[in-house]
This record gives structure tokens, sequence and C-alpha cells, in this order.
């Protein structure tokens, strides 16, 4: 079961600027913990196959990773590797 | 034929691009993409056999290859295959999965026609000199699809909306087939004449019975015989199997393609009554009545469907005099219908009822001397506050007292549950 790959809903701060773009700054784990967003590198239209869902799909480094953030119909969600 | 050939090639320009873009096993895909678990089992979205509804809506390719057919029950599809995964249908998604691919058509062509939720034609003849050939474009929106959505598609590719309809039948999942003025003989020729749009079953048979198998062996058949065999339908089909199809690609939106709305539902116990039929019938007009007021229209047509415990079906429909948005008219004619046409021989299984004929509410209209419309106007104002209260408080915050009669058959929600069909081919033209 290493590397398992679930969907977890998270909560962010955004950015909303006057044109109504969002721009996501953290992202808040249902565990508590925070992570800071350090660069957006892409946003596009994307499934998330590995933990089911589709929406617009932030590229974003934290830190040295790279790692999605979906934003679902308002619901943000991560695929959260467990294991 | 011959001078069809001689416009193509004098002309170059006259042929039509045409795309039939189709979403492969759409909700059993959707609902593959959302549960990653399941993805490398047989899956099948089916209704509530708890509630009736036990029947297979969408496979996925694996349940496919076990002879899961869509329409069978639940049952027959678990005994062909023990390990079948059944998940309940959630239309919400289907809705939002739809609107996100018409999204990307339309970024191609302003020319979408939709056929149901999971089927759209598209015209991308003036779209070449921005994204290339309709080949191209078929495989940007192949590839489009299946990245933004993760789900995939087939689509057909041809000069009319017919061919490009096999064409996406020909080769699935996940590809592009092309049918032309050249290679149609070969490709779409020896497929059986029950591939074609509006080859149905009963159509079928009887073509069996005149000896025709194939669209090719239908298209070569003098269009007089098929004019006396099925009337003006038979020369249609003539047409369809030689590629003679020019009715154009709509550009429609979601609220222009409604020529009907209708409810219908297996009902947690068979109706063996007048009352029950009642109950039922007002739950399902309540629900129809709302979507009608949501989308402001009014019926001027009622139609009913009844199908016996023997699975005996009929369709029953009536005029009203007045176009109307009222469930309790809607109610009291379908009731009028089903005691003109029905006489209890078995008890019912399934009824529906159907608001057709619609026009806008804003359509003025002639007001009636001698009846009450103040009292008419009372009824509406009445029953868009009870659509007020649902919309607030549930669909269970508030119901007739009718239904009191027997609350097991109280816990259907009509409006949530119903099932979208596609319109037929030629009303969309």
């Amino acid at each position: 079961m290493a590397n398992e790959v679930k969907k977890e809903y998270v909560s962010i701060l955004a950015q909303i600027s006057v044109d109504g773009a969002i721009q996501p700054l953290c992202i808040l784990l249902q565990d508590g913990r925070k992570y800071d967003i350090d660069e957006i590198k892409d946003t596009s239209r994307a499934a998330s196959l590995k933990a089911g869902g589709c929406g617009i799909r932030y590229t974003v480094r934290i830190g040295t990773r790279e790692t999605y953030l979906f934003d679902e119909n308002g619901r943000w969600f991560v695929e959260l590797h467990v294991g | 034929m011959f001078y069809s050939k001689f416009l193509v090639r004098r002309w170059g320009k006259l042929d039509r691009s045409i795309l039939h873009v189709d979403m492969n096993a759409c909700y059993a895909s959707i609902e593959c993409l959302y549960n990653p678990e399941i993805r490398d089992k047989p899956v099948a979205v089916g209704g509530d056999v708890e509630a009736r509804h036990g029947i297979i809506l969408a496979k996925n390719q694996i349940a496919k290859k076990y002879g899961v057919q869509t329409g069978e029950a639940l049952w027959q599809a678990k005994q062909k295959c023990p390990q079948l995964v059944i998940i309940k249908p959630h239309y919400d998604r289907y809705i939002r999965f739809s609107a996100l691919a018409r999204q990307i058509y339309n970024s191609y062509t302003d020319l979408v026609e939709p056929f149901g939720l999971d089927e759209c034609w598209l015209d991308v003849s003036g779209s070449a000199h921005l994204f290339g050939t309709a080949e191209m474009i078929a495989e940007e929106i192949r590839e489009r699809v299946k990245r933004e959505l993760g789900i995939t598609v087939s689509v057909g590719v041809s000069y009319n909306k017919v061919f490009a309809k096999l064409g996406s039948d020909l080769k699935k999942p996940d590809a592009v087939s092309v049918l032309t003025r050249d290679n149609y003989r070969e490709k779409v020729w020896p497929l059986p004449a029950s591939d074609l749009l509006y080859v149905g079953r009963a159509t079928t048979r009887k073509l069996y019975n005149h000896g025709v198998l194939t669209i090719g062996q239908l298209a070569m058949i003098d269009p007089e015989h098929l004019l006396a065999w099925f009337g003006k339908v038979g020369v249609i089909l003539h047409c369809f199997a030689n590629g003679l199809d020019n009715s154009p690609v709509m550009a429609v939106g979601d609220e222009t393609i409604i020529k009907s709305i209708g409810n219908s539902t297996t009902t947690p116990r068979d109706l063996t009554n007048e009352l029950d039929a009642k109950i039922v019938f007002y739950m399902l007009a309540e629900s129809v009545a709302e979507r009608m007021r949501d989308l402001g229209f009014l019926a001027k047509t009622v139609q009913i469907s009844v199908r016996d415990n023997k699975l005996l079906w009929f369709q029953r429909q009536m005029k009203l005099e007045e176009p109307t948005c009222l469930a309790s008219e809607l109610c009291n004619t379908a009731m009028e219908l089903l005691r003109m046409s029905y006489r209890w021989q078995n008890p019912l299984r399934s009824i529906g009822i159907r608001g057709c004929d619609l026009i806008p509410a804003t359509t003025p209209r002639q007001l009636k001397l001698f009846e009450d419309e103040a009292e008419r106007e009372k009824l509406e104002l009445l029953e868009r506050a009870v659509d007020d209260i649902r919309r607030r408080f549930g669909h269970y915050a508030i119901y007739r007292a009718v239904v009191e009669f027997d609350p097991t058959l109280k816990h259907i929600n009509p409006k949530e549950d119903h099932i979208i069909h596609p319109i037929g081919y030629f009303k969309a033209n």
C-alpha cells in the first residue's frame, strides 16, 4: 500500500484580485499542517486521475517541491500521498 | 451522386466538416474517475434495487467484456459477472461533465448541437483556417477531453451528421474515425442496418424480413420500395445509407433543446387502484410543473406513459384547453387519460407524465370570458410558494395531503431523480 494517493479536501488562503482572479497563497490540510505556496507555475483545466476528480489545476511550488492543487467547483483538494 | 461529386471537384468547398463526439461509457467513466480504486474492475452504474429501479444504466469496458448490457436487471448482470461493482448514479456530476465538454467543443466552433448528455455534433467547416483540418480538430478534442476531464471520447469525422455519428461508433474508446466520400462504401456499407440512426428494433426486423441486413443493401434498394414498406421514413433511411443527409448542425443551448418536460418512475410497490395512481401522478406532476415554471414554459399537451407488471406499455396524450404550468391541471388530465385508457387488468409498475407542445410562458394568449382567470393565477402563486419552500427547506418539507394515504409512495423525489433523454433527431432540425 506504499505511496497510495488520497483525495484530501483542503482549506486555502487566497488573494482575489479586482478582476476576480484567484491566487492561492497557502494550503491548510485537515490535520492542521500549513504550507505556504512559493510560486504558481501553471494554471489549466485538468483531471486528477490519481485522486479522482477534475477542475482547475494549479501547479504550485512549495519550497523545492512541485505539487498540484485543484479547484473543483469551489472546493479545493490536493493529491495526498499516504503510506 | 455523380452530380454532387462533380460539384465537390468543381468548387472544392462544398463539403461540410462534421464531427460527432461521443463520451465513452459516460456515466461509468465519470464514476471510475471519482473512485480510482474501482478503475480496473468491472463497473456498472445502476438504479436503486430497493426502490425497484434495478437496471443497468451504463457499464465500463471491462463489464462489457462479461456481456453486461445496458437496460438489463442488476441481478442478471450480477449472474454474468459476480464481481461487478454497482454504483448509484450521480446526475449532478454527469450534467457538470456534459457542460464542461461542451465548453471545450465551443472553443472550436459555435455550431454545437447536443444529443443527450454525452453526445454532440459539431460543424467545424468554418474553423479550418484557425485550427486545421476536421481530423486535426477531432484529435485535439479527443486529447483535451482526456487531459482536462479525465474521460475518453470517440470522434466520428465526416461530411454529414449521420455518417459522423456512425464514425464515432466505429472505433471505441479514445479514437477518431474518418468517413469520406471515397471510403464510406467500404467502411459503412458492410455494417448491420441496425447501426444506422433511426433503424430501431422494429425497422431492423422488417428489413430483415425483406432480406436487407446491411447498410449497403439498404442503400442499393429502390427508394420506391422503401417508401412502400416504411412510408416517408423509408426514403429518409435510403438517403442516410447513401450519405445524402444535409441536415444542419443547430447551434443550440440547453434551454432551446427542450421540447417537452416529463418525469416517470417505477414505484416502490405496484399500483393497484386509482388512488395509488393519483398519488404518484401528483408527485410527478408537481415535479414537471415546477421544472416548467423554472424554465418559463407552459404545456399545451399532456402525455402519460403506463407500464403494468406484465411489462405491457403504452402512451396516451391529450390537448389541454388552456396551456398550463399547474400541477393540479396536469394531474387531473393525466387521471382522465388513465381512466379512458386503462381498466386495471393488471397492477401498474411504472407511470410517467409529460408536458409537451411547450410554449414560452410569456406568449400572449386569449383569455376566456366565463372562466375564472383570477383563480388560476392564485393557484399558480400558491404552487410557486410551494416551489420556494422546497428550494429553501428540501423536497419533503411540504407535500400534498393525498400522499399521506400511502407514505411508502412518498419517497420519490422526481425533480432531482429525473433522467435526461436526448430529443429526437428530426425535432432538432
